[in-house]
């Protein structure tokens, strides 16, 4: 049989997910053509997706070892009251760049600690992933309330706005950072010696440490990383809320899963690739977009998203096995 | 008799005795049949939940849409009764529940054991269908007027008394069908074929398989089980809150499942025992309960729980990490 060029896309995950993409894109463009065409409604949409884009690379990175990172929302959450503690406790001079620039240096902080905390009871005490953050998730949700009452803290200088909110010729600017989050965490997955043993060790973990591989330390690097990333998006939710508080974007936890696994990564570790994982957000923000032009609900929003993970996951392992046969 | 305290259960045991000593000696009240009837209505659809988490985990797989499921059962219920039958009695509902949960719970058994999909995958696929589909199509307003079967049931009472304080007490007649869905688990887990075969897919699929069990029909009925069971925890939980509120439940699947591990379940399945289960839920309970009885805020509930988890999990892993490396 003559592989047609159709085939071959659609013989790769990322190539159905193109098509898929496309589709929906075509379909809500044919809806509400006026409307989701509008240059109003791309912005609108290229500030949106961003913020739980990371935390669905922050799951993707953990998920190629075979891991999940349950404490991405808390450590998020967790990270954006520590910036708004020290933005609200001291004044800066001007619109208070300075302040906001250290602000975010310890937020980063905290996902830094977070990771490694992780990190710890992954590699070095055996946790089993979804427990250890679970746990860990609970603790850092915990912390955030038990500091703030609950209540949302606000009252942030000008400058902390622009992460969420600024636009650089016309791009808004949590686009570009999603945008040099991906590339980078792309070029670490396929070009250098760490992406290949993380990808190693999720294929299998046996193998890596028979191949001299130090498993707890690369374990720690990963959790960490996620941990940062968490606090990115931590970042960015705070700055388009102009707000922070423990209990924001709770449904973002389901969400990240559901994209990192929409976008082809496989959940046992092994295989992914930052590409899918772009063309999952894209879809899952069309879809979200131009039903909510239509009139849907944000609750039909949740089984439609539900029912895109089931029917991809059909798709996937049903082509694995007739590959198999 | 000897006290094993590598199993977790020997660990969740002294911690829940000494958290009642400390609550005890921090307030004499605490030790009162108010405080145990609260604790065991509290137990009550928290312990029905984990009794079907539980099997799941044995087997070998986790259910995170247990608790859509419930909330499902109980919204359809209460307005098909209301709408349709509201002259049934109050086990009809109950029944009515259970068949609803084993609909909801054959889709999961469908897309798990019959297409081989991922547990954790489907069932969070699931859990948003299952509430996307009951809000969009079915109703976001709750029903505050319950059917008479329900409302009746919501007032069952085994016992009811008054404190020397003045106070009220009761326990709810719900808690003989917990006492009874374990009962009946731990009957089908160590009595029967079925709960061997549950054990040993959790064990290994491929030695089940090879040994000749019917993998496939055995993990349909247990998320057909799982769907029963949380039917009938959504109908007790909203015939005692005397209302139907689409909105509740969901969010508590990792807190149950939460409870089941400290009580020694393992992820990777095979192993978990009901006596665990009964004391990681009392556990949970009680730390909701009655952490500010100990001087903790209510505020540090989540990071107690949190720690609990860790500890609870935390010290047979690195148990085990230390006599894998000792026998290398």
């Amino acid at each position: 049989m003559n592989p047609t060029p159709l085939s071959r896309v659609l013989a790769s995950t990322e190539g159905r997910l193109a098509v898929i993409a496309a589709i929906v894109f075509l379909v809500m463009s044919a809806l509400a053509p006026d409307r989701f065409l509008s240059l109003q409604n791309m912005t609108s949409m290229a500030f949106q997706f961003p913020e739980f884009a990371i935390l669905a690379l922050a799951m993707t990175v953990t998920m190629l070892t075979g891991g999940i990172d349950l404490s991405v929302v808390g450590i998020a959450n967790l990270s954006a009251i520590m910036a708004a503690t020290i933005l609200t406790r001291v004044t800066g001079s001007g619109d208070g760049t300075a302040i906001v620039l250290v602000a975010y240096g310890a937020a980063i902080g905290v996902g830094v600690m977070a990771g490694l905390f992780n990190g710890v009871l992954v590699a070095t005490l055996g946790l089993p992933p979804i427990l250890a953050t679970l746990g860990s998730g609970l603790i850092f949700t915990g912390i955030a309330i038990a500091l703030t009452g609950g209540s949302a803290m606000m009252g942030f200088p000008a400058a902390s706005a622009w992460i969420g909110n600024a636009t650089v010729f016309g791009v808004p600017a949590p686009l570009i950072l999603f945008g040099v989050l991906a590339v980078l965490i792309s070029l670490l997955l396929s070009r250098t010696a760490f992406g290949v043993k993380l990808r190693m060790f999720g294929a299998n973990p046996l193998a890596a440490r028979f191949a001299a591989i130090n498993i707890d330390a690369m374990l720690i690097k990963v959790y960490v990383l996620s941990g940062v990333l968490a606090s990115v998006a931590g970042m960015v939710v705070m700055s388009r809320a102009n707000s922070a508080k423990a209990d924001y974007g709770s449904s973002y936890l389901l969400l990240a899963v559901l994209i990192a696994v929409l976008g082809g990564v496989n959940p046992y570790g092994g295989y992914g690739r930052v590409i899918g994982v772009v063309l999952a957000v894209l879809t899952m923000q069309f879809l979200s977009s131009g039903l909510n032009m239509v009139g849907v609900s944000n609750f039909a929003r949740e089984l439609i998203w539900g029912g895109l993970l089931i029917f991809v996951m059909i798709v996937n392992t049903w082509r694995v096995r007739r590959r198999r046969s | 008799m000897t006290i094993d305290w590598s199993r977790n259960e020997a660990l969740v045991a002294l911690v829940i005795i000494a958290f009642c000593a400390l609550a005890a000696a921090s307030d004499p009240g605490f030790l009162s049949i108010a405080t145990l009837t609260d604790l065991l209505r509290g137990g009550i659809v928290l312990g029905i939940f984990a009794v079907g988490a539980l099997i799941v985990l044995i087997s070998g797989g986790i259910d995170v849409s247990f608790t859509a499921i419930a909330a499902f059962t109980m919204y359809v219920t209460a307005m098909v009764l209301n709408a349709a039958m509201p002259w049934l009695p109050w086990w009809a509902a109950l029944v009515m529940g259970m068949g609803i949960g084993a609909c909801l719970g054959s889709i999961n058994g469908v897309l798990i054991a019959v297409m081989g999909l991922p547990t954790l995958i489907v069932t969070l696929g699931t859990l948003s269908m299952f509430r996307g589909f009951m809000l969009t199509f079915i109703g976001q307003k709750q029903i505050t007027t319950l059917p008479p079967g329900m409302r009746e049931f919501g007032r069952m009472m085994i016992v009811r008394g008054e404190n020397a304080d003045g106070s009220f007490y009761s326990l709810h007649a719900a808690f003989l069908v917990t006492v009874l869905a374990i009962v009946l688990t731990w009957a089908i887990l160590h009595r029967t074929m079925l709960g061997r075969q549950i054990f040993a897919i959790g064990g290994s699929v491929e030695s089940a398989r090879r040994i000749g069990i019917n993998v496939r029909g055995v993990q349909f009925f247990v998320y057909v089980y799982v769907g029963v069971l949380a039917g009938l925890a959504g109908i007790i939980h909203s015939s005692m809150a005397r209302v139907a509120n689409p909105f509740d439940l969901v969010g508590l699947e990792l807190s149950v499942i939460a409870a089941v591990v400290l009580g020694g379940a393992r992820l990777a399945g095979g192993h978990g025992t009901l006596t665990g289960t009964v004391l990681g839920v009392t556990l949970i309970v009680l730390v909701r309960n009655s952490l500010i009885v100990l001087g903790i805020p209510a505020t540090w509930q989540s990071v107690a729980i949190g720690v609990l988890i860790l500890i609870g999990t935390g010290l047979p892993a690195w148990q085990a990490k230390r006599a894998a490396a000792r026998a290398a």
